[in-house]
């Protein structure tokens, strides 16, 4: 068995998760090495880099010692086109899934996102309306587990019952059951036309689209403090049926037909040194978590058509929660990330929302404290969740980002199972697993 | 008082008399589930109505080390509501309340035993109804579909149950009553929402669900296609998916099928037909216009010889009926019958389906095909006569060596009607032993003690704590009578 320092090499002044410094890197080239290596590094503590587009999101490591990255670990290893699934290494950016020939892995994530970190988040976009999340989409995955096993669950087929969906247990487990090294997904056609409507219109007119026979694609909410709040839908399918219901969802939401989404599309309101959360409810609450989230002076976007919102504060100075017009500036243009081309799936949803300002002062920790609070608070009554993904360095130690979680017991439990000397990712997940 | 006794009347003190049965001939209605020649009486049957009264009872189960085994409808095809002889069989029956229908949520809230058709009639007078749809679901509980992660003629386009729960609320096999999930989606944590869908009562029983509801379809078309042969069916699948349709259901039955079911339901068929597809398409009305010309050409141009196109809903539950009471019709031309569940590639089907023709004649073995073509889910009807003898024990063989081609083509043992103890005995040719020792670490997470379903799913159950690695001799489970294994 090679040795742990034939495997990795001295981390250098990048190889830094959330602040906190590693002393290794490895970066395996395929499912064995990564098994020999997890399996040399017991006693370190080890967090895994995909693309590392939000390594930074979420708690800091308690300790870290190994860095494992993924970028060696890339490729299609098969696209069954006939069978519409793929099956690809967890380093593969997924650049390269949404344009197979023909089909796409229907996840918006940022183009230089892997296809193991975004499994690792269960990220999403705007087609989650449709297509669902990566937990949806994901039929197969092989993992190498904290004590080196390697082991597989689901398999190449989209109907399979057999034995736990361990799929599920580890997407959005943000690597800290194991090291996902493949991953299976289940593909879909790209279609053959694809129109947007885009309306100025309350968040509450989106429920008329949801009620409508219009099979909509994406269904987005922005809403910023002192501007009108607009929706967006995305129709899909044939050239003819697209137009007819464009037109329709036109009339019904007072909106234009137009090819090209609204700027705003998949770009997450909140600039690098943000303040970025996200918000869940029921669909029927989403305007009163719109009102009360552009109230505290954020910039609210996402999938109003499924319940989930992304709140962005303005990156610092500014203290959210003061009056609406005081947060303007966060409505300032995006930046270079904003999608060009009609493709939302080239969309990124990394920070589009321009920062200039100084580092929060002591005054905008409490008052980021509140909004998390309040939003938080409205989450819950909306019968959802809110969760800080990002926050500036000198609030990020002072929020609980995860807030409270149900069946956190269990969930230990299962930690202390797969992970029991607790070395993956220590206390970055829900409960300080 | 001891034992079962001892249990019993805690239990009737716990959640009344009435709803506990220890009488023989009473516990014999609960012998076995839809996977009838697997019997075996129960020590005890519960019968809780409410959430409550089922963490009672496990609770006492923990308490005194005692086995127990949810059951909804007993519909299930793989034995996995069997019952446990020195066990409590826990019926979800009267817990059948729909607590709530709120379209302006896409959601229902209801308990566990709620038949699943009931959903959809409840939703329907909103505009919405429950996708799953199992053939079974006239008879068939949420609770039971959450276990088994039920699928139905519609999931190729619409996604298994658990695509379409959002939230539960569980007894663990401790008797805690836990949230998992909720109203909203992508619940912070693990999702162990996703692990408890499809765990086959293994990890608890589920005592309230939260379901999506899903906008009724403007429009519904349904086209049944007569071909020669299931070859030219399958290529013409194989086409329609090329073509980057996703129908709502592609269904595929083959002669003997055909011929099974024109002698129950006299459904009329195409005469000759060698293999029929019935393709439905749903949504807006301007999408399934389009795609439904295209789909009729391309079985046109893969060799059917007749289309019919269902003008309403009475000729659409004509073409239903025959592939919906298959299973049962299959009866008619053969007095028993194995049904076999097994899913393959779609592209492999032609070959599959020739091997599986190979395989039966080379025994002597009929075998009907009905199945899921859309998704490469194969139902193949594998008919004998228990009355002569080897006949049952050659269906046997036919039947595993089905699985086997399935599993030779990348394919899985079972699609949608579970592992329970009929498949167990194969989980280790689809999986490594590492496989199902990582399937034990979460097992182990929600029921250290191996008390929820014992020798379902798993083949050599091992306790938890013990270290992975050869196993040799009696498992412990085994010798204490916890677990048999089948
Ligand atoms: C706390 C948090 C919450 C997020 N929530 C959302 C969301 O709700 N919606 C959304 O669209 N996006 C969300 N994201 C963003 C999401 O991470 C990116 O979209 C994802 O695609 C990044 O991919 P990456 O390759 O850049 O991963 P990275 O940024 O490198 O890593 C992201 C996370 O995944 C883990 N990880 C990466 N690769 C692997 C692997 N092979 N095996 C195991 N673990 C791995 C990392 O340790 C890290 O925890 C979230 C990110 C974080 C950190
Ligand atoms: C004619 C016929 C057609 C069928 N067609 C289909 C089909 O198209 N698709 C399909 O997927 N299946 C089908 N089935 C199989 C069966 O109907 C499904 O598996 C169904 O979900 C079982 O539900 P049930 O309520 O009968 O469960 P049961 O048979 O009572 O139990 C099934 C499993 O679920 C567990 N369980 C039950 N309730 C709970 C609970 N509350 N909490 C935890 N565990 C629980 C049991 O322990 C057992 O392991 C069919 C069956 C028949 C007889």
């Amino acid at each position: 068995m090679a040795a742990l320092d034939e495997l990795t090499t001295p981390a250098g002044d990048d190889d830094v998760v959330g602040g906190v410094p590693a002393r290794l890197v490895a970066a395996p080239r395929d499912t064995a090495e990564a098994a020999a290596l997890v399996t040399a590094a017991r006693g370190l503590s080890v967090v895994i880099r995909g693309g590392g587009t939000k390594l930074d999101w979420g708690p800091p490591p308690r300790d870290l010692d190994l860095i494992i990255d993924t970028r060696r670990l890339t490729g299609v290893v098969e696209h069954a086109a006939g069978d519409l699934i793929t099956v690809v290494r967890a380093g593969t950016p997924m650049a390269e899934l949404h344009r197979l020939p023909g089909q796409q892995l229907a996840l918006d994530a940022p183009p230089a996102a892997t296809a193991g970190g975004t499994v690792a988040a269960n990220a999403s976009g705007p087609r989650r309306l449709r297509y669902g999340t990566a937990r949806d989409l994901l039929i197969g995955i092989t993992v190498v587990r904290p004590d080196g096993t390697v082991t597989k669950a689901g398999g190449k087929v989209v109907k399979n019952v057999a034995g736990y969906d361990l799929g599920k247990l580890y997407t959005g487990a943000f690597g800290t059951l194991g090291l996902i090294t493949a991953c299976v997904f289940r593909l879909h056609p790209v279609p053959a036309a694809s129109a947007f409507v885009r309306a100025a219109a309350p968040p509450g007119h989106a429920a008329r689209v949801l009620a409508g026979q219009f099979a909509a694609s994406a269904l987005e909410v922005n809403a910023e403090p002192g501007a009108e709040p607009e929706l967006a839908v995305l129709l899909e399918g044939t050239p003819a049926g697209v137009r007819e219901r464009a037109a329709a969802v036109a009339a019904v939401l007072d909106g234009e037909v137009s090819a090209e989404p609204p700027e705003w599309w998949d770009v997450l309101p909140w600039a690098p040194d943000g303040l970025g959360v996200k918000l869940t409810g029921a669909l029927s609450q989403v305007p009163a978590l719109v009102a009360t989230a552009v109230g505290a002076g954020a910039t609210v976007r996402g999938s109003a058509g499924t319940g989930v919102l992304y709140a962005g504060f303005p990156a610092a100075g500014t203290p959210p929660g003061s009056s609406p017009s005081s947060a303007s500036p966060s409505s300032a243009p995006p930046s270079s990330a904003s999608p060009s081309s009609a493709s939302p799936s080239g969309a990124s949803p990394s920070s589009g929302v321009a920062s200039s300002r100084a580092p929060l002062s002591a005054s905008g920790v409490v008052e980021a404290g509140r909004a998390v609070e309040l939003l938080r608070a409205a989450a819950i009554r909306a019968g959802g969740h809110a969760v800080v993904l990002t926050a500036p360095a000198g609030v990020r130690d002072t929020l609980d980002m995860w807030g409270p979680v149900p069946g956190l017991e269990l969930m230990r439990r299962v930690k202390d199972r797969f992970d029991p000397e607790h070395r993956f990712a220590p206390g970055r997940f829900v409960g300080g697993i | 008082m001891t034992g079962i006794d001892g249990l019993a009347a805690r239990l009737r003190a716990g959640i009344g008399t009435q709803r506990v049965l220890t009488d023989r001939q009473e516990l014999r209605t609960y012998e076995c589930d839809g996977l009838a020649h697997y019997k075996v009486i129960p020590a005890l049957v519960a019968l809780p109505v409410t959430a409550a009264q089922v963490a009672a009872v496990v609770r006492a189960c923990a308490a005194t080390g005692t086995p127990f085994v949810a059951r909804g409808s007993g519909t299930g095809l793989s034995g996995g509501a069997l019952p446990h002889a020195d066990g409590v069989l826990i019926v979800t029956s009267r817990l059948r309340e729909i607590v709530e229908v709120r379209p302006e949520d896409e959601r229902a809230v209801v308990q566990p035993g709620v038949i699943n058709l009931d959903v959809t009639k409840a939703a329907t007078p909103h505009g919405y109804y429950y996708a799953p749809d199992p053939s079974s679901q006239q008879i068939c509980s949420i609770g039971g579909n959450v276990a088994e992660n039920s699928g139905g003629a519609h999931c190729l386009k619409y996604g298994f149950t658990t695509n379409h729960v959002t939230g539960l609320e569980v007894v663990t096999p401790d008797g805690e009553r836990v949230r998992l999930g909720g109203t909203a989606p992508d619940t912070p944590g693990y999702d162990l929402l996703g692990v408890f869908v499809g765990s086959e009562g293994t990890l608890g029983v589920a005592t309230e669900v939260t379901v999506r509801l899903t906008r009724l379809p403007e429009t519904v078309r349904t086209l049944l296609a007569a071909f020669g042969s299931t070859d030219q069916a399958g290529a013409a699948t194989s086409a329609i998916i090329a073509a980057g349709v996703v129908p709502a259901a592609i269904e595929m039955m083959d002669a003997l099928a055909i011929e099974a079911a024109e002698a129950a339901v006299h459904c009329g068929y195409p005469a000759g037909a060698g293999a029929v597809l019935i393709v439905e398409l749903d949504g807006p009305a301007a999408e399934v216009d389009a795609q439904f010309d295209e789909v009729s050409a391309l079985c046109t141009a893969h060799g059917a010889f007749e289309t019919r196109v269902a003008a309403d809903d009475a000729e659409r539950a004509l073409i239903w009926r025959g592939r919906k009471s298959a299973f049962a019709a299959v009866g008619r031309i053969s007095p028993d019958y194995i049904v076999q569940d097994g899913v393959i590639p779609r592209t492999a089907l032609p070959e599959v389906l020739r091997r599986i023709g190979e395989v039966a004649d080379g025994h002597g073995v009929r075998v009907a095909n009905v199945f899921h073509a859309g998704d490469g889910n194969l139902h193949p009807l594998v008919l004998f006569d228990a009355e002569v003898p080897g006949q049952a024990e050659r269906a046997e063989t036919v039947s595993a060596a089905i699985l086997d081609l399935c599993i030779e083509h990348g394919g899985s043992i079972t699609g949608e009607h579970g592992v329970g103890i009929d498949k167990a005995k194969y989980m280790p040719r689809m999986f490594t032993d590492a496989d199902l020792d990582t399937m034990q670490l979460l097992r182990c997470a929600f029921d250290p003690d191996g008390l929820a379903n014992p020798g379902k799913v798993f083949p050599t159950p091992r306790l938890c704590g013990e270290q992975p690695g050869r196993r040799q001799g009696t498992h412990p489970l085994q010798s204490s009578g916890v677990a048999e294994i089948f």
